[in-house]
């Protein structure tokens, strides 16, 4: 049986009729002392699709995004792994090494060409030749060119690979640059974060198992299902920033009764996240719920936003229908009209600690 | 006639490592060459910045040993600056770096390192009956039916059937390197997803402290979560008590999981006792019961060991500019006064200058420059850093748990101490430092509670969280002892910016290419003299680089930050 073929497919190509290969299943039931209603659920898993064979590249990263995605809660991991999809290279969780495992690549770019898909972790360092980064005796530059050709649509996983992570910060010493510097004609999905919740992640990856499509993405590219929606917006401490109720300093007593994080530097009224709402490690906690402002790691250039601990400048009062789609065709209007007061939020600017008593609320 | 073999990439790893040895005719290694093949320059970048930021850029130099970054970082700063942290902050750091260890080595152990001693394959072929029995015999654990073993070889069996092998195609199944029987491999398979699942359950731990996990939040001054038992928006009891639940299923997974599985694993495979290596190991402690700088209430203790001489433990001090240095005689980096001086972090400098062939390329030249990394010495010694450090460094000043788990595995093996000095030792040692850790988490919070219950709920220092408090400038060193070994963050603060920092980490130690003596690092010295059976399939090369649990974004980023412009590359 060749790997990318179902049961259906080798029945069909031994000449077995479809009439036949029903009977086959029906007699399967009954061998199985199956009741006859179980029948359809046994053609169907005879015909099931082969699993998606996945392809997972790692650039210039930490591997925070592997890590993130071996923490899911739903799905688990092994089911990801073992029941949904093919996990045929991975420099995290692969046997095998060297040779064999660029051979792996290499088969499942052929035997699946154009039906594979293409995760990314880490950015793609372009400058000389791409030195600073080398896989196999290879570029990763070339690597990753080599291995998008083909594929049927590729996953940014992370700040890095989506937007360009730490070092793609200020000066950018590696020339590190996101992957759709690189990939000019695929899909991308991008699941920025650093990392990403690990429930968004595997969220993606099952969306298109189960519905058999990509999820719908935002003008960015990230799904809507994750990242429509500010932190800000359905952060459990909102209500105190409409209060005008803030911590002052970590640990005063406003820490302690969950006031809001804004005047520590909380950068939640301009990210894009689902921090607030799914959490993180199965709805444990998340940056804010544990008293630590936000630090904006989902959206473009955050390193190059800070301070951390420095307020933001100014916060877009849109309420909670607005979404990153609305932030953005407002930010470019209101930068294209020369009124900068929305686009310095929106716009990647870096909040002026001069500004700092600014009160609002 | 010498032949050389690459194994690039070498995956269940973090980042991108490369090893190129020479065998001689008989298939035994003569010489490896160890390669860091990424840079990405986060000292650089670090230029300029706020001092209180930097623990976020530093966490991000790795997302497997998350955490131990932003220790070091907020450390370093602190020692800087002059803060003394709150009691409840000391032991909040405390228990999140013993979560990370604990969770971190059992990860290592079923996910990055077993499937080099377990065959998956061989595990169809097992009696679910007698893997049942084994299985009752090595540990008290409830998951070990007969219909367990035998509904996950099904499981296994479907899996292969389909063609799709997924992360494991292409392994080297059926090597005769491989030992276990069939049924300790299926119980070992089982463990391996068990462990898979399990291991998410420690981090949230850290998630209750720091936010989230990987890359927990930290602070300058102390931990940003609030204490108080009588608030829903603080840590309180419900918070507590999932703590305690969580350290109460880790103890046990460790004890009755993890422990026995190594103890099992390890019996099969004691004649294989290649990749000791250098036998110089260093700590610089970790686990501090009242202040950072008193080290000798370290629970992890400090100090080094030379020619495997356990009965000798010599002071270290890493503020010792003739102490910690480093040289880039076979790294791609120019010294202005030669690449052979070895240099203290606080007198570091840079040039990036890349020398190697232009890929894609076949080799190396490995009698010139190689690798990414620089090259660490501590005294002009070459060192191993890590879990089989710490162990005999405690074991020779006498730790008692220390002292009677190492005796309980070395009797349950049968061998000597001597055995330790291997592969296989340094894959125990991880074993029972996670034992331990465990021990730690539990010890940190009783500290925890009973220091809640005085009614101290303080988790921070406000007193230099403003810059104008801070001295013109300053320098300071934070250390901490990662899963992988000895890490320290040394910072230059100057006009309440980040003027200078440098950073030597665990894997630049262990994976260090050879210095201007021509002395190997930890990997390439314990590679030397291994007998491989078949040199197309690697796996005795992978089993002991993988004894280091290799942590390359860590080790290959490093780049001081003396001012220095980063000069153009020129490839050969």
């Amino acid at each position: 049986m060749q790997s990318n073929q179902s049961f259906a497919d080798v029945f069909r190509a031994g000449g077995v009729s479809r009439r036949d290969f029903l009977k086959f299943c029906s007699l399967t039931s009954v061998y199985l002392g199956l009741s006859p209603s179980m029948v359809p659920s046994i053609v169907e898993a005879m015909e099931k699709k082969t699993r998606t064979p996945v392809i997972w590249l790692h650039g210039q990263e930490c591997t925070c995004c592997s890590e993130s995605f071996i923490r899911s809660s739903h799905p688990t991991i092994e089911d990801i792994i073992f029941n949904l999809i093919s996990l045929d290279y991975d420099d995290v969780l692969s046997a095998t090494a060297g040779h064999q495992l660029e051979d792996v690549r290499r088969k499942t770019m052929k035997d699946y060409k154009g039906k594979y898909i293409l995760a990314v972790e880490g950015n793609v360092s372009i400058k000389d030749d791409g030195v600073y980064c080398m896989v196999g005796g290879d570029s990763f530059l070339n690597t990753l060119k080599e291995t998008a050709a083909d594929a049927a649509a590729v996953i940014a996983w992370g700040a890095c690979a989506s937007f360009g992570c730490v070092q793609n910060a200020e000066p950018n010493p590696s020339g590190a640059v996101p992957i759709s510097d690189v990939i000019k004609d695929k899909p991308i999905i991008k699941v920025p974060g650093c990392p990403p919740i690990s429930e968004v992640m595997t969220g993606v990856v099952t969306h298109f198992h189960t519905f058999g499509t990509l999820p719908e993405l935002d003008r960015f590219g990230r799904p809507k299902a994750f990242y429509n929606t500010r932190i800000h917006d359905k952060c459990y401490r909102r209500a105190f920033f409409e209060a005008g109720m803030f911590v002052r300093s970590f640990d005063d007593e406003g820490t302690r009764k969950g006031w809001c994080l804004y005047k520590m530097g909380c950068k939640g009224p301009t990210t894009y996240n689902s921090c607030s709402k799914i959490q993180w490690n199965g709805g444990t906690s998340f940056p804010i719920g544990s008293g630590h402002p936000c630090i904006g790691c989902s959206e473009p250039n955050f390193w190059d936003k800070g301070p951390f601990y420095t307020r933001l400048a100014e916060v877009p009062f849109l309420g909670s229908d607005s979404n990153a789609d609305k932030i953005g065709v407002i930010a470019v209007g209101a930068a294209a009209a020369g009124a900068a007061a929305h686009a310095a939020v929106t716009a990647v600017k870096k909040a002026k600690a001069g500004s700092e008593d600014n009160d609002k609320a | 006639m010498a032949k050389k073999i690459v194994v690039d990439p070498i995956p269940r790893i973090e980042g991108h490592l490369r090893i190129e040895a020479k065998l001689n005719d008989s298939n035994v290694i003569e010489d490896a060459y160890s390669s860091g093949t990424m840079w990405r320059g986060i000292e650089v970048i670090l230029k300029g910045r706020d001092p209180r930021d930097a623990w976020a850029f530093t966490e991000r130099i790795c997302g497997v040993c998350t955490t131990v970054h932003a220790l070091a970082s907020v450390r370093s700063v602190e020692d800087a600056l002059g803060i003394d942290i709150p009691a409840n902050a000391r032991i909040i750091r405390n228990l999140m770096n013993a979560t990370q260890v604990t969770q971190d080595h059992l990860v290592h152990f079923y996910h990055l390192h077993a499937l080099d001693w377990v065959d998956v394959v061989s595990a169809l072929k097992a009696d679910p009956k007698q893997t049942s029995v084994i299985a009752q015999s090595l540990s008290s654990w409830p998951k070990s039916s007969v219909g367990y073993f035998k509904d996950l070889q099904q499981r296994l069996v479907g899996f292969v059937e389909s063609g799709q092998l997924g992360i494991f195609s292409n392994g080297y199944w059926g090597h005769p390197a491989y030992k276990l029987p069939p049924e300790v491999n299926l119980i070992a398979v089982a463990h391996y997803l068990e462990a898979l699942d399990f291991q998410k359950e420690i981090v949230k731990i850290q998630t209750i402290f720091g936010g989230k996990n990987p890359h927990p939040n930290y602070l300058v001054g102390g931990m940003a979560c609030a204490i108080d038992p009588n608030k829903d928006t603080a840590i309180n009891i419900e918070r507590l008590s999932m703590i305690k639940k969580i350290i109460d299923d880790t103890t046990a997974f460790i004890d009755q999981v993890y422990i026995p599985d190594l103890i099992a694993i390890a019996g099969y495979y004691k004649g294989w006792l290649h990749g000791g290596g250098l036998g110089n190991y260093l700590s610089y402690g970790d686990f501090p019961e009242t202040s950072l700088a008193d080290f000798k209430t370290l629970l992890w203790p400090r100090g080094a060991i030379l020619n495997k001489d356990l009965k000798t433990v010599i002071d270290v001090d890493p503020r010792d500019a003739s102490q910690v240095t480093e040289e880039v005689s076979h790294s791609w980096y120019t010294y202005s006064k030669g690449d052979g001086k070895g240099l203290h972090p606080w007198q570091g400098e840079t040039s990036p200058k890349y020398t190697g062939p232009k890929p894609p390329f076949e080799h190396l030249d490995t009698d010139k420059k190689y690798s990414w990394l620089k090259t660490p010495r501590w005294k002009n010694h070459p060192m191993e850093v890590g879990p089989l450090a710490r162990v005999l460094i405690a074991y020779a000043k006498g730790d008692p748990m220390i002292k009677d788990t190492v005796g309980l595995v070395l009797s349950k093996l049968e061998v000597g101490p001597e055995a330790l000095f291997s592969t296989l030792g340094r894959t125990a040692a991880r074993g029972i430092e996670c034992k331990q850790t465990a021990g730690f988490m539990r010890h940190y919070y009783d500290q925890l509670v009973a220091n809640i219950k005085t009614g101290d709920y303080r988790t921070f220092n406000s007193d230099r969280w403003d810059p104008s408090t801070w001295p013109a400038e300053c320098k300071g060193f934070g250390y901490t002892e990662a899963p992988r070994g000895s890490l320290g963050h040394w910072i230059h603060i100057a006009d309440k910016k980040i003027k200078e920092y440098q950073i030597v980490v665990p894997s630049t130690w262990n994976a260090s290419p050879r210095d201007a003596n021509g002395n190997s690092g930890a990997y390439e010295s314990a590679l030397k003299g291994t007998p491989m059976i078949n040199p197309e399939q690697p796996l005795e090369i992978l089993r002991t680089v993988h004894s280091f649990d290799p942590c390359l974004a860590c080790a290959s980023h490093l780049f001081d930050m003396n001012g220095n412009e980063i000069t153009s590359v020129k490839i050969v």
